[in-house]
């Protein structure tokens, strides 16, 4: 199973594209795919915060990631 | 009541914005027009990028204006507006306008609005300065 993952803002300057795609992780959570993603790139580390979301909804660490869902990186957000 | 939400990349019309929540059963139209300052922390700024998820931004904006309606079940009608794409100095960022039937739950109503938009709607925005860009409250 691999997930696609979307990015956007200083996440998608760190990584270098704004989609990427990886196997997914063991278990198949939000904070093993945040623990995969800063082991990968360590800059993602040093951000003031960077959440998850799945199906546009902020995901909490415990929540499973399943290949349909639509999945982001979401570092500090500056609207307004 | 349906709430007037966009994202867009073309300059926004503010008075348009204003006559989406006007209504009869209003006595009171507040709004928060947020523009391009030109300096940052004393950094003098030439232009803003905003990137935005968009499906996403939409969707928490919807939670923010119906936790609006919750808190103040007078509130007629909203429109929020946020521009994305390159800024100049001067341009019209986001404009969050309400329609109450009395003053006092306008002006609590439209902050809450503009405040929480900040908080978790996902729009980013770089700053460009004379010697260099940098997104805005990314690093501790």
């Amino acid at each position: 199973m691999s997930l696609k993952i979307a990015l956007f803002g200083i996440t998608r300057e760190i990584v270098g594209t704004s989609v990427i795609e990886l196997p997914a992780p063991a278990p198949a959570t939000v904070g093993a795919l945040l623990d995969e993603l800063r082991k990968q790139y360590p800059a993602l580390g040093e951000l003031r915060s960077c959440a998850v979301a799945v199906n546009n909804e902020y995901a909490s660490n415990d929540q499973a990631l399943h290949t349909v869902d639509a999945i982001a990186l979401i570092p500090p957000v500056a609207g307004g | 009541m349906t709430p007037h939400l966009s994202i867009t990349d073309q300059p926004i019309d503010v008075a348009a914005a204003l006559a989406a929540v006007q209504t009869e059963t209003a006595g009171a139209v507040n709004s928060f027009i947020g523009t391009v300052r030109n300096q940052s922390g004393g950094r003098p700024v030439r232009r803003l990028h905003y990137e935005s998820y968009d499906s996403m931004a939409l969707t928490q904006l919807g939670h923010v204006v119906a936790q609006a309606y919750e808190k103040w079940p007078m509130l007629q009608e909203v429109a929020v507006v946020h521009r994305k794409g390159t800024l100049a100095l001067g341009d019209v960022a986001v404009v969050v306008a309400v329609a109450t039937p009395h003053r006092a739950e306008s002006f609590a109503a439209c902050q809450y609005i503009i405040d929480t938009l900040k908080q978790v709607v996902t729009i980013w925005k770089r700053e460009e300065y004379e010697d260099g860009t940098e997104w805005v409250a990314a690093h501790p």
